[in-house]
């Protein structure tokens, strides 16, 4: 009962990332039509911004260690910790909530220039032309980031005081072995805060209204003298801040490295396109459906029936979903299908 | 003169072929002149000439093509391993195993159309590759590859009573052996050949209806037209191209990995016919030179190797170029690479191929010639 | 062998020097061929003053900075090779042949390629330096299916090839090959050289859970760790596949949690090993107590990377390295000193491992009196030196490995510096991490091709 309770929490706690990862995706891709390949590099940049301010915070004030003749080597005390002592210590513990803050202006700047740089010429072009020029801007994003961080994963914890795993069988009344880490439980409910935030706002505002009668039929809210351009900027700049928060909040779990974006990159496809085109319900639910059935595959009482189940189930349940459901969960007619 | 222009085929294939084959000779002066390289050229020139069958005249995106390839290439070295190092039976193999493949995924994932076909074809490319690259072990040796061995069967070399030397045996054609340079001219005559029928394809009425279903499956339907049999038969063929260059993956050199079949190598696919113009007959094969110079003459180049290029410089510009030019060369080629993507695509939205037209188009103005048999169906 | 199969032999292996090779096929006796003229014509026989080396290594993907690590290291041999810097090792080197003019008075040049961890691309790579650059030697490499197929593609080319980074039993095991060189322990020299310290800190009754990459290197990493093990007295609970490059693996270690194994032993490498292990201390693995024990995590093969990608989660886990730094002997000393002035930073085990990989094919090129792979093929085998780090080592000629003193190491619990990493647990000699070459197979093929 134990495994079974652990491995629905877990499912949820996969499912809250993949979702989150999709979400950003099918802002863009299912709703602005343009197929974006950056948006796992969008991503690891958010990620970037967390290791950048831990750099940032951890700034050191370096004492030679005078045994080691050959090279430099340093012992690092940070300047923070120097100056205002335990509190130094607790800011740089928080690096990773604190870099949320800096996440947001930073991602919005990229998602805008982007947007309004690149993206915006390609709203007209062929998917494969915008395939092939966000795939070229994904390699230069990652080449830029490696030139400066280097290709190896940089350790990026969270907060102490939520590093361990909490109780949750005891808080429920359930067995006292069901336990989970802070950290991803903290990942799950911000996920959610994110997912329905995105939907609240295209769903309660005016703004909202029109982004999704643009998404429909642009031509007629244009003709209506809306300025639905700069509409479409503002929604390719939240995309890139959900990317990039899903990145930040990654980045205790995943150390971050520069190609991380590209691993996730066919994922968050597989997610949105399970869910359907054109549908933020859908690349949520799919995020949700995928993280469990994955976690349940890979369960070793599934493994020994079926080997290697765990490593194909999220493509295979896309294959069945697509066969049973020709527009995904919830996809949209004629949303990119031709 | 109406015989001498482009849209005569046979002009087409011998100038085609005089360019094929002489590439030993004009790929020198650019450092391309190496068997191993010639060999890629040509091998991965078929891949994306059978997948711009699929995606340049139907505009259906596979991203599940390179599944094909890795079959091609398990079958071809399963063939030497169990039958003969001859490569015609292990080519023969290969193509059909690969087209069998490509008829069941195909029939599947043509069920949909537009992103859900992609994604379909990824998914079961995906699925091959994780499982090649573990459970199946057995059947593809996982992440080593599957590689020849001495103690090998090899029933119908043993029944033909060819000697057993020290060592392991190698591929050949009827004695021929099949590395170095003789490889690459192996691999050219067949790159020609699928060429040839690439050209038969885009000129037949066949290709004109595989265009007809990009520009509008739905008006096709309506009038009654089935188009499932046309694209099935443009994915299995492209698909038994995307076999053959597996098959003479290892014929050049026998070893077969599941990494062949992972997603980028079916994204590899797509961005060389896009980078060289996706539904032309030539832009493939120059998206394919491009990509594979860049793989493995440009990741080479080191700064000791940047020093001597530019050393006609003065010594202090020297240094400058050398340290601004090291980012974009050597580990730094996939910078160069995604750089080049966005700025051909920014700037030539058909591809290279479409410079190359532009090109042609305004030489023939400057000389006062007539532009309207230019080279646009190639 | 008849001399007929050997020449057609040799001409299918360079269809454009076929008509050379004749010369090296000539059926005089081997052994008096030191510098005779027969020896002369072989693929890529040095011409003119200068002789290329091929360094294959990761230059993109997840390993490039252990890439560019051993790239630094080739750099520093090609110059201690040439005379140049303070000599790093040839000082204490011994035996030693190297005069420090090159090899066989010939300048040392090399080429470089980028293997991108993917058996093809580093294929294509160490032909493109074969057969275009007109490389000799071919060394590098940073994860076993690399080194394995290149090594392949190597005997087939007849070019000698001294592996990088490869860790895997089947690289001198299964897989090995007469033109193929492995400096670099194994994964059963890791579990040999584990087993003493396991036992006498964590006792003789413990259930160990494994979880294994699910490819070739994995599967001989579990099957040796295993072996040695369930030989101290543990019961291994359950052993676990995980696909290779999972990222979070937590599906994975949520059942461990209740399983009742009380010791978790991450048969992953780099990355996944990275992502594994900080996921399974987010988990509260390292604070629980199972069966009246402390729950206790092994990470059997150590790199300065992965301690560096993990970070605080490395201190206190043992495991093993093939060298470190920090050692204390006159040719670590002198290698670290040297790499030290010129980059700034100690190097890593990769690069440690290529470096003396480049200056042991050196020297025994020095040693025949010729860059003729067969004889330098035989210089090699059985040849035992000293002053390289590791203590007394010898290249065993059954199965081209080397045969040195392990490693047993810590994460540091208080590091002093930046690259005070790892903690020396203990440096188990070289007789209790032997094995009988038997025991894997294989077959190393002809010494002419």
């Amino acid at each position: 009962m134990d495994a079974i309770l652990i491995q629905i929490l877990n499912g949820l706690d996969k499912g809250g990332a993949y979702a989150l990862i999709a979400l950003g995706l099918t802002l863009t891709f299912g709703t602005l039509g343009v197929v974006n390949f950056a948006h796992g590099a969008l991503f690891m940049l958010g990620a970037f911004c967390a290791v950048s301010m831990q750099q940032l915070l951890t700034i050191s004030k370096k004492v030679k260690d005078e045994s080691i003749t050959f090279f430099d080597a340093y012992k690092e005390q940070p300047y923070l910790e120097i100056w205002w002592g335990d509190a130094g210590t607790v800011i740089i513990d928080y690096a990773v909530p604190i870099s949320i803050l800096f996440a947001i202006p930073v991602m919005l700047l990229v998602g805008v220039v982007m947007e309004r740089g690149l993206i915006k010429h390609f709203y007209k072009r062929t998917h494969a032309e915008q395939i092939l020029v966000t795939f070229g801007l994904a390699i230069v994003i990652q080449e830029i980031i490696r030139t400066f961080y280097g290709a190896n994963p940089i350790p990026t914890p969270a907060p102490d005081i939520v590093s361990g795993s909490a109780a949750v069988g005891a808080a429920l009344g359930l067995s006292d072995a069901l336990v989970y880490p802070w950290w991803r439980l903290i990942y799950l409910a911000f996920s959610a805060v994110i997912i329905f935030g995105v939907f609240a706002f295209l769903k309660y505002t005016t703004f909202g209204m029109v982004v999704r009668a643009g998404m429909s039929d642009r031509e007629t809210v244009s003709l209506l003298g809306i300025n639905v351009e700069r509409r479409f900027t503002i929604v390719f700049g939240i995309a890139t801040i959900v990317a990039g928060l899903a990145g930040v909040m990654y980045a205790p779990i995943l150390p971050p490295d520069y190609h991380m974006g590209m691993d996730f990159l066919v994922l968050s496809f597989v997610v949105v396109v399970v869910g359907g085109m054109g549908s933020l319900e859908g690349a949520v639910a799919a995020g949700f459906l995928l993280g469990i059935l994955q976690s349940f595959a890979s369960m070793n009482e599934v493994k020994t029936i079926l080997p290697g189940i765990d490593q194909i189930i999220i493509y295979l349940v896309a294959v069945v979903v697509l066969l049973v459901r020709p527009r995904g969960l919830m996809g949209r007619e004629g949303v990119m299908e031709d | 003169m109406m015989n001498l222009s482009l849209k005569n085929n046979m002009v087409v294939m011998l100038i085609f072929s005089a360019v094929v084959l002489t590439a030993p000779l004009w790929l020198d002066p650019i450092g391309a002149n190496y068997p191993d390289l010639l060999q890629k050229f040509a091998i991965f020139g078929i891949f994306a000439i059978g997948y711009n069958i699929l995606f340049g005249l139907t505009g259906y995106l596979s991203f599940g093509h390179a599944t094909f390839l890795g079959v091609g290439s398990y079958t071809a070295v399963w063939s030497f391993k169990l039958f003969t190092m001859n490569v015609v039976p292990a080519i023969i193999f290969a193509i059909i195993i690969a087209g069998v493949f490509a008829l069941a995924i195909g029939y599947i994932s043509l069920r949909r159309s537009g992103i859900y076909f992609s994604i379909l074809t990824l998914a079961f490319a995906q699925m091959s590759y994780s499982l090649a690259y573990s459970v199946l072990t057995p059947i593809t040796n996982g992440e080593t590859g599957l590689q020849l061995t001495i103690q090998d069967p090899r029933y119908l070399d043993a029944m033909a009573g060819v000697a057993v030397k020290e060592g392991l045996p190698s591929t050949n054609l009827f004695g021929q052996l099949m590395s170095g340079y003789s490889g690459f001219y192996f691999c050219a005559v067949m790159l020609i050949i699928g060429f040839y029928i690439s050209l038969k394809i885009f000129r037949s009425p066949y290709g004109l209806k595989l265009i007809a279903i990009k520009s509008n499956q739905n008006r096709m339907n309506y009038t009654g037209f089935n188009t499932r049999p046309y694209l099935l038969s443009a994915f299995v063929i492209s698909g038994m191209y995307a076999g053959l260059a597996g098959a003479l993956m290892a014929v050049t050199d026998p070893l077969a990995g599941a990494e062949r079949m992972q997603w980028t190598a079916s994204g590899e696919v797509v961005l060389m016919t896009i980078l060289g113009g996706v539904g032309t007959l030539v832009g493939p094969l120059l998206g394919v030179g491009i990509i594979k110079y860049f793989e493995n003459i440009f990741s080479a180049l080191n700064e000791s190797a940047l020093h001597e290029v530019f050393n006609f410089l003065p010594q202090a510009l020297e240094n400058t170029v050398v340290a601004v030019t090291h980012h974009f060369v050597g580990e730094g080629w996939h910078l160069t690479l995604g750089a080049l993507f966005m700025l051909v695509v920014i700037f030539l939205p058909g591809g290279v191929m479409e410079g190359v037209t532009n090109l042609i188009e305004f030489i023939k103005k400057k000389l006062g010639m007539s532009g309207d048999e230019s080279g646009d169906t190639l | 062998m008849s001399k007929k199969d050997n020449s057609q032999n040799n001409s299918r292996r360079d269809f454009l020097k076929a008509s050379a090779a004749t010369g090296a096929v000539a059926s005089s006796p081997m052994f008096f061929m030191k510098n005779a003229y027969a020896a002369e014509n072989f693929r890529n026989a040095p011409k003119g003053g200068s002789v290329k080396l091929g360094f294959n290594v990761p230059q993109t993907g997840a390993y490039a900075d252990e890439g560019a690590d051993e790239l630094r290291a080739y750099k520093l041999a090609v110059e201690h090779l040439n005379g140049g810097g303070d000599g790093g090792m040839m000082n204490t080197m011994k035996p030693m042949s190297l005069k420090g003019n090159g090899v066989l008075g010939k300048k040392v040049e090399y080429v470089t390629g980028d293997t991108q961890t993917k058996s093809d691309a580093a294929r294509a790579s160490a032909k493109r330096m074969i057969e275009k650059d007109g490389a000799l030697m071919i060394s590098g490499g940073s994860s076993s299916g690399v080194a394995i197929a290149v090594q392949g593609l190597c005997q087939e080319m007849g070019v000698i090839f001294m592996a990088g980074l490869t860790h895997s039993n089947d690289t001198t095991g299964k897989d090995k090959r007469r033109y193929g060189f492995r400096h670099f322990f194994n994964a059963k020299m890791s579990g040999s050289a584990l087993g003493p310290v396991l036992k006498k800190e964590m006792g003789s009754d413990r259930r160990a859970y494994h979880l294994t990459a699910d490819y070739t290197w994995g599967w001989t990493q579990e099957e040796s760790i295993k072996e040695t093990t369930e030989g101290l007295g543990w019961k291994t609970h359950k052993t676990v596949k995980t696909p290779v490059g999972a990222g979070d693996f937590s599906q994975y270690i949520t059942p461990i949690l209740n399983s009742g194994a009380d010791t978790l032993i991450l048969n992953h490498y780099g990355k996944d090993m990275i992502n594994s292990l900080t996921q399974a201390v987010q988990f509260g693995l390292r604070d629980k107590m199972v069966n009246g024990k402390q729950f206790e995590i092994i990470v059997p093969l150590y790199s300065r990377l992965m301690a560096q990608g993990a970070g605080e989660n490395l201190k206190g886990i043992l495991g093993t390295t093939n060298w470190n730094w920090a050692l204390k002997d006159a040719g670590s000393q002198a290698f670290v000193k040297s790499f030290g002035a010129k980059y700034g930073f100690p190097p890593s085990m990769a690069a440690h491992t290529c470096y003396v990989q480049t200056l042991l094919y050196a020297n025994a090129c020095e040693m025949a009196g010729t860059f003729y792979p067969p004889e330098v093929i035989k210089a090699l085998e059985g040849f035992n030196f000293d002053g390289m780090g590791n203590g007394k080592t010898e290249y065993r000629a059954e199965d081209h490995q080397c045969f040195k003193n392990v490693l047993v190491v810590r994460g540091n619990q208080n590091p002093t510096s930046q690259f005070d990493l790892l903690e020396i647990v203990q440096e188990v000699p070289r007789s209790q991490v032997e094995y009988d070459a038997s025991i894997f197979g294989g077959d190393l093929g002809p010494y002419k091709v």
